[in-house]
C-alpha cells in the first residue's frame, strides 16, 4: 500500500478529527486496551455534543497518561500523580471549561491518592477516567495500589501481598457524584456511560479494565492482551447500582462493573456561589465564567 | 445465526453491506478485530506491514455488515467500515 | 495597562507584610489562588479568601501544597494570574511543580515566607535559608526570577512586580518573603488603581492552524494562548517541541532547554534590581537583602561612625543575582560583607562573582531572629583592615 493512500485513509478515519493524527501511531503495545478507551472516549464526546473548544484534557504520567498527548483538545501533560489538581486549577480559573482527566491507575490513586480522594469529597466538577490495568506499566510492571492480591509485578516478585484499593468504593465514599466501571471490551457500554457523564456534573469517576500485555500479562502468565481482555470481558457481571463495597477485584476471578452511582449533587463551585450568596449577598462578585483573567 | 423461518418483512428489511478499510501501517496486528468481528469476515494476513505485524484483511467478501465493531474496538484506530454503496470509499482492505 | 480599581484597596493602611503581599497580589489582578496553610505564610491566604469574593477571585485551600502548586500551574493556561502562598517545608513540595510551570512557561507567583530551617525548625520565626533553593530547588536545568522585600511596602510594591515579571516572561516568580517582613506591621501606603501599572496576560494574534505553543521566531518568550479559545494546543512536562510535542533528542533537549535557560540569562541586565548607597569611594561593601538589609544599616552606620568607608547593596531581585554589577564593584572594592539568616546562601553567589578580586565575608546567623548589628559592624572593620 503507497503511503499516500495511507494519508488518505488517516483523514478519512472516523476519529481523526479527535486525534494528533500527526503523532500516530501511538506508543502503546500490541493489544493495550487504552486505545480502545480512547476511542470510545472520543465517539462519547461526538455523541454527546459538547463543544470541543471548550474540553480541556489532562494526563498524568504513565502509559495512560500519555492519553492528552494524542487527543486533539486544550491537553496538558501533567506531573507524576497531579492531573486532577492541575485539572481543578483549569477549572476554577475558567469554570466554563469541560475538564476531563484520563489517567491510570498508579497514577491517580497511588502517587495522585491525596488528590482524587479530596476532589471527590469536593464533588470537584470534571469527569474522571482511570483505566486500570492493575500495574505501573510505563515503568516496567511495579505494584499498583490496584494490583490483586497474590499477583505478581516487578517490585513484588513472590506475589503482592497488599490488600488492593476498590476503587469504585472509594471513590463513591469519598464523596463522587457518578461512579461506573466497565472494561475496555464494553465498548457500547463505555461510550454510553461516558457520554452520560459528559453531560452531567460533579466528580463523576469512571474505571476501565484492561489490559497490559507487556507486563501485567507477562509477569503472571495471562497469555496475550487479547486471550486477557477476553478474560475480563467474559468473568465480569454486569450489575447497575451494585453496593460499591462489593467491588472488589480478587486475582483472575469474577468481578462486577455497571453504573454504580449517579447522583445530582451540588458541585463545588454550586456550593460556593449559594453559601457566598447567602453570607455575602450583593457584595458577593462571583468570578465570571469565562474566567477571572486581566487583559487589554 | 439462523433463521428458522424466513420474516415476513424479509423483502422490505434490508442487511447492510460494508466495505472495511484498514489502515496498513497502523496496525498493531492485535487481533481484536478478527475476534470480535460478528461475521468472521477477517483473518490476520500472511503478509506483513511496514512495521512487521500482519494486519487484518477481509476473506468473506460482501459478508460485512457495516456493525463497525472492529473500528470501534480497535485500539490502533486502524480499521473502519463504510457503506458499501459509497463509491467514494478508499480501497477494501489487504496488505500490498 | 493600569490595575483592576476592584481589587486595589487604595488608602493608607498599617498592615503586616503577609496582608500587604496579598494586597499587592489583588491588585495586580491575581483572580486565583490555591495555596495550604503553612506559619508564617497562612495569613496572606486569610485577607485573599476575605476579600476574593468581593471581586470574582477564586480562593481554595488544597489538600496540600503538592496539589497548591499543580492547580496554580493549570489556572495559568485559563489566563488567569496565579498565586500560591507558602513556607520552607511546603516550598519542598511545590519544587517538582515549580518545575513543570518552568518547563510549561507558565507565568505565576510562588510566595516563600521564609522560616527557620531546615525540615520543620522554627515555625514562627525567621530564617533566611532558602534561597539556593529559590533557584535550584527543582531538578534539572532552569532559570527563574526570585525577588526579596525588606517592608510590608515593599511587600506590596514588589508583589505587583513580581505577577509582572511573571507576565513578561512567562517564567514562575519566586516571592522570598521573610517571618519578620511577613509579621512585622507598618505603614502601606496603596495608591490609586490608575496609578498602578500592571503587565495584562498578552495572547497570540495568530489563528489556531498557525499557532504553535512554543514557536519564538527570534523573541525571547512564546507567545500564549488560553484553555478554552480553540487552539487545541497541547503542553508537557516532558522535553517538547516547538509543538509542544513531547521529543526525546538530544538536539530537542539543546534546544529547548537552552532557550528556557537563556530566557532569563541572556536578559538578566532587563530583570536584575538593587539598590546602592553611599558607593563613592567605599572600601567595604556590604550586600544585604530582605529583612537583614534594614539591620544591616545600623551596622554600616557603627562602622561609618568609626572612619570606614562602607558601600551598601540591597538586593531587590535576587535571581538572576546582579553578576555584572559585582563583578564591577570587586575590581574597584577592598572587600564585600554579606550577612544573612542563614550559614551561607547568597554568599556563594557573591563569592564567586567577586573571582578572588575582593575578599568576601559572610556574617551568619542561623535564624530565629536578626543579626545583631554589631556582629555586622565587626565583620566590616575586619574586612577592611
Amino acid at each position: 500500500m503507497s503511503t499516500e493512500s495511507d494519508a488518505t485513509l488517516a483523514q478519512e478515519h472516523p476519529i481523526a478529527p479527535f486525534l494528533r493524527m500527526d503523532r500516530m501511531p501511538h506508543i502503546w503495545c500490541p493489544t493495550c486496551g487504552i486505545g480502545t478507551v480512547v476511542k470510545c472516549f472520543a465517539t462519547a464526546l461526538d455523541e454527546s455534543k459538547v463543544d470541543l473548544d471548550k474540553v480541556a484534557i489532562t494526563s498524568g504520567i504513565g502509559c495512560t497518561g500519555r492519553v492528552a498527548g494524542y487527543m486533539n483538545l486544550d491537553a496538558f501533560h501533567a506531573t507524576h500523580g497531579r492531573a486532577i489538581p492541575f485539572a481543578t486549577g483549569l477549572k476554577l480559573g475558567r469554570p466554563e471549561l469541560e475538564v476531563v482527566v484520563f489517567s491510570g491507575d498508579g497514577d491517580l490513586t497511588g502517587i495522585g491518592g491525596n488528590h482524587f480522594i479530596h476532589a471527590a469529597r469536593r464533588n470537584m466538577d470534571m469527569l474522571v477516567i482511570l483505566v486500570n490495568n492493575f500495574i505501573y506499566g510505563m515503568t516496567g510492571g511495579q505494584n499498583a495500589p490496584t494490583t490483586p492480591e497474590t499477583a505478581r509485578s516487578s517490585t513484588m516478585p513472590f506475589g503482592n501481598f497488599e490488600r488492593p484499593f476498590n476503587l469504585p468504593h472509594l471513590a463513591a465514599s469519598c464523596g463522587a457524584s457518578f461512579v461506573a466501571r466497565w472494561t475496555c471490551l464494553h465498548i457500547r457500554r463505555l461510550t454510553k456511560t461516558i457520554r452520560t457523564a459528559l453531560n452531567r456534573q460533579g466528580f463523576r469517576f469512571i474505571e476501565v479494565i484492561a489490559p497490559c500485555p507487556t507486563l501485567y500479562s507477562r509477569l503472571n502468565r495471562l497469555g496475550s492482551g487479547l486471550d486477557l481482555v477476553k478474560f475480563y470481558h467474559d468473568n465480569s457481571e454486569i450489575k447497575h447500582g451494585a453496593d460499591t463495597r462489593e467491588l472488589d477485584i480478587a486475582f483472575q476471578d469474577r468481578f462486577i462493573c455497571g453504573n454504580f452511582v449517579d447522583e445530582e449533587r451540588p458541585t463545588f463551585l454550586d456550593m460556593m456561589h449559594a453559601h457566598y450568596k447567602e453570607r455575602l449577598g450583593d457584595r458577593y462578585v462571583p468570578m465570571p465564567d469565562e474566567g477571572g483573567w486581566l487583559h487589554e | 445465526m439462523r433463521n428458522w423461518r424466513t420474516p415476513l418483512d424479509a423483502d422490505k428489511v434490508k442487511v447492510p453491506v460494508g466495505r472495511v478499510v484498514v489502515i496498513n501501517d497502523r496496525c498493531k496486528g492485535c487481533a481484536f478485530c478478527v475476534e470480535y468481528c460478528p461475521k468472521d469476515v477477517l483473518v490476520m494476513s500472511e503478509g506483513f506491514n511496514r512495521k512487521g505485524y500482519h494486519p487484518p484483511e477481509v476473506v468473506k467478501d460482501g459478508e460485512c455488515v457495516n456493525c463497525n465493531l472492529c473500528e470501534m474496538i480497535c485500539p490502533d484506530f486502524a480499521i473502519y467500515c463504510l457503506p458499501a454503496e459509497d463509491e467514494a470509499a478508499a480501497d477494501e482492505g489487504g496488505p500490498n | 495597562m493600569k490595575a483592576d480599581p476592584a481589587g486595589v484597596l487604595t488608602g493608607v493602611h498599617y498592615l503586616d507584610g503577609d496582608y500587604a503581599c496579598g494586597e499587592g497580589a489583588m491588585a495586580a489582578g491575581c483572580r486565583f489562588v490555591a495555596g495550604y496553610p503553612i506559619t508564617p505564610s497562612t495569613e496572606v491566604v486569610e485577607r485573599i479568601s476575605q476579600r476574593f469574593p468581593m471581586m470574582g477571585g477564586t480562593f481554595i485551600q488544597m489538600e496540600d501544597e503538592l496539589a497548591s502548586m499543580a492547580a496554580v500551574a493549570g489556572a495559568a493556561w485559563t489566563g488567569s494570574k496565579t498565586m500560591t502562598v507558602t513556607s520552607g517545608p511546603g516550598f519542598s513540595l511545590m519544587m517538582e511543580n515549580i518545575g513543570l510551570a518552568t518547563m510549561m512557561e507558565a507565568p505565576c507567583v510562588v510566595v516563600n515566607v521564609q522560616r527557620g530551617g531546615p525540615s520543620t525548625g522554627l515555625p514562627t520565626m525567621v530564617g533566611q535559608a532558602d534561597m539556593m533553593q529559590a533557584r535550584w530547588g527543582s531538578h534539572g536545568d532552569y532559570e527563574l526570577i526570585a525577588l526579596c522585600p525588606q517592608s510590608p511596602q515593599e511587600a506590596f510594591d514588589l508583589t505587583i512586580e513580581a505577577f509582572n515579571l511573571s507576565e513578561t516572561w512567562r517564567v514562575p516568580v519566586m516571592f522570598m518573603m521573610d517571618e519578620c517582613v511577613g509579621h512585622m506591621t507598618e505603614k502601606v501606603v496603596i495608591p490609586p488603581a490608575e496609578e498602578i501599572d500592571v503587565v495584562p496576560r498578552k495572547l497570540t494574534d495568530k489563528k489556531p492552524d498557525e499557532y504553535k505553543p512554543y514557536e519564538v521566531n527570534g523573541k525571547p518568550v512564546p507567545e500564549m494562548v488560553r484553555a478554552g479559545d480553540g487552539y487545541r494546543f497541547h503542553t508537557t512536562g516532558l522535553t517538547h517541541d516547538e509543538r509542544g510535542y513531547p521529543v526525546m533528542s538530544v538536539e530537542c533537549q539543546s534546544v529547548s532547554v537552552k532557550r528556557l535557560i537563556d530566557k532569563i540569562r541572556l536578559n538578566a541586565d532587563q530583570i536584575v534590581r538593587y539598590e546602592e548607597e553611599d558607593m563613592e569611594g567605599a572600601d567595604v561593601v556590604v550586600v544585604a537583602y530582605g529583612i537583614t538589609a534594614r539591620v544591616t544599616r545600623a551596622g554600616i552606620d557603627m562602622a561609618r561612625a568609626k572612619g570606614i568607608k562602607v558601600g551598601f547593596m540591597r538586593l531587590i531581585v535576587v535571581w538572576p543575582f546582579p553578576e555584572t554589577r559585582i563583578r564591577e564593584l570587586a575590581d574597584k572594592v577592598k572587600a564585600f560583607v554579606m550577612p544573612e539568616i542563614n550559614y551561607g546562601q547568597m554568599v556563594l553567589e557573591l563569592e564567586r562573582c567577586a573571582a578572588g578580586k575582593a575578599t568576601t565575608t559572610l556574617v551568619p546567623h542561623g535564624g530565629g531572629g536578626v543579626h545583631d548589628p554589631a556582629d555586622i559592624c565587626k565583620a566590616i572593620e575586619e574586612a577592611a583592615k
